[in-house]
């Protein structure tokens, strides 16, 4: 469990982290959103016991991480931004002095660290110099690194950046089964990975908590969600058949590719009406879309409107 | 194994995974050797001690040790495996002990390698081992307050040239502020009460105190008193460094 209590941090005059309080509860994987610079790194490292918080608390675990640091750190494992690692050293040492410092005694830690090489698949690379490998296998070092003491709480800052698609994948794989029991706090800014792996978002932007929901709460609030949009080629299809439908509230038509989208009235579902519509006009449509709602636009809406917290906090528990 | 071994491993397995361990060995080495038998008259002086050989360490310590104390926080800073050390489980203590002990043992071994020195002289004569060793032991214990001093510089800033250059220059403080030329030179300003008690902060007057064989306690304390002050300024400027 990962809580946070007016957690706050001022560097000078800038305050990057406002009063943020978050609760994460084990089974949840929680992804932390928002712009570059709205904080997210600086709330994860006060978490991380790297920082201290100009006020408010943190707690892993239920331990303090400023009067009981090191039990906060035994519970949590990390992954800095960036994955920092000795370049030094090969991967197998790096992995061994974490062993070290994690106080793993010498056969569990052995067994701990065949099985996070093999998870990783990093077992080729172990003799290798960390400074020779690419950047998707330094990402994969790094988080070897947060989960080989198996912490009941993870916090990953940015784990899939600079990983091609199909280690993506594999990391995110490893995340759902360990998501099972335990917390997980991710930083990201790729929306594609919230729908793959949260369960909940928070988004922050210049240090403030500003939506707190499910991605499927958040995506209701996109106006695409619910809105039906198709390819008609060569269609002269008249927007006014569409536009007479009552619960059609506007139609949109793509300039690039003219792909139409109507959008509906509030809790209106229109996907059956404008099917039957195109039917009856006999027109080939040669695909039809129901959208869930394009959590790019409400990411945009909430962090670049001024206060932008009207009323999407709340909901997910 | 408890943290500060750890870190101590990993800090001496990285002075010798870069060049820098092999090069401070054979630059310390040959260094020692040319002056102890060049610039020190070994052999013109017709004594069989290793007065001339203890008397560089001084020197050799300037140059050498901030060039191995100037990345021991520094690189991290700068490298982000700050953030990586200090989100494990230790305490800054423990962290701090586990580097400067890795770099003192790494002095300790250097000084070991000077053993043909040592054989050298009792082939030609017959010397006073005890003082050959009190020496070493001297020589070992200021290489630990510049070490200390290195670490604590080292917190202060990313760079490591800063580091360096600011250790250096503490350093070379420490070793002239005894001088005679030094307090003459201030005589005549200051009052003589602080002259005598800034002339006992010479790490100089200390060391060569113990070279010559006498292991008075005054001597000791001031060594590990010196070490302990700087190791502590360390902790708390990392400490620090997390607040701002």
């Amino acid at each position: 469990m990962i809580e946070t209590d007016q957690l706050t941090r001022c560097y000078g005059n800038l305050t990057a982290v406002d009063a943020l309080s978050i609760r994460v509860e084990p089974g949840q994987v929680l992804g932390l959103l928002g712009p570059n610079g709205a904080g997210k790194s600086t709330a994860m490292r006060m978490i991380a016991g790297f920082l201290v918080p100009t006020s408010g608390t943190a707690r892993v675990c239920g331990h303090d991480v400023s009067r009981e640091p090191l039990k906060a750190k035994r519970a949590l494992g990390y992954l800095p931004e960036g994955a920092p690692s000795y370049g030094e050293m090969t991967v197998r040492e790096f992995l061994q002095f974490i062993v070290r410092m994690r106080g793993l005694k010498a056969e569990a830690g052995y067994r701990r660290f065949e099985a996070v090489a093999q998870q990783l698949q990093l077992e080729e690379v172990l003799g290798l110099c960390i400074d020779t490998l690419s950047k998707g296998l330094r990402r994969r070092v790094g988080l070897a690194q947060a989960i080989l003491h198996d912490p009941p709480v993870l916090m990953l800052d940015e784990p899939t950046d600079g990983l091609d698609p199909n280690q993506k994948h594999a990391v995110r794989q490893l995340i759902d089964v360990m998501a099972r029991e335990r917390t997980i706090l991710i930083s990201t800014h790729l929306l594609e990975e919230v729908h793959a792996l949260c369960n909940r978002v928070v988004i922050i932007a210049r240090g403030k908590l500003l939506a707190d929901a499910t991605p499927a709460e958040l995506e209701a609030r996109s106006r695409y969600h619910g809105a039906v949009s198709f390819s008609a080629p060569g269609s002269g299809m008249s927007q006014e058949m569409l536009g007479r439908l009552p619960q059609v509230a506007s139609i949109e038509i793509d300039p690039l590719d003219g792909r139409i989208t109507v959008f509906p009235k509030p809790g209106e579902r229109i996907l059956d009406p404008v099917e039957r519509l195109l039917r009856e006009q006999g027109l080939e449509v040669s695909e039809i879309q129901l959208e869930r709602g394009r959590l790019d636009e409400v990411f945009r809406q909430i962090t670049t409107s001024g206060d932008g917290a009207d009323g999407f906090i709340g909901g997910a528990a | 194994m408890s943290p500060v071994s750890a870190v101590l491993r990993r800090e001496l397995r990285s002075y010798f995974v870069t060049p820098v361990a092999y090069v401070f060995l054979v630059i310390f080495l040959v260094l020692a050797g040319i002056l102890t038998f060049y610039a020190g008259d070994f052999y013109e002086r017709g004594q069989a001690d290793l007065q001339p050989f203890f008397v560089m360490h001084p020197w050799l310590y300037l140059i050498l040790v901030p060039a191995i104390t100037m990345r021991m926080w520094a690189e991290e800073a700068k490298g982000g495996t700050l953030e990586l050390l200090l989100t494990l489980p230790l305490t800054l203590w423990q962290a701090m002990l586990g580097k400067f002990f890795a770099a003192w043992l790494f002095i300790g071994l250097a000084l070991v390698l000077t053993f043909p020195i040592w054989i050298t002289v009792n082939y030609l004569g017959s010397p006073d081992n005890g003082v050959i060793l009190a020496g070493y032991l001297g020589s070992w214990l200021m290489a630990g307050t510049f070490i200390a001093i290195g670490a604590c510089l080292s917190a202060l800033t990313r760079s490591q040239v800063v580091a360096f250059i600011l250790t250096a220059l503490v350093c070379v403080l420490l070793i002239l502020v005894g001088q005679p030329q030094v307090l003459d030179f201030f005589s005549g300003t200051v009052p003589r009460k602080l002259i005598n008690a800034v002339a006992h902060l010479s790490m100089l007057r200390h060391f060569e105190a113990i070279a010559r064989g006498v292991l008075d306690m005054r001597d000791l304390v001031y060594f590990l008193l010196s070490m302990v002050g700087w190791l502590v300024a360390g902790v708390l400027l990392l400490d620090l460094k997390r607040t701002r």
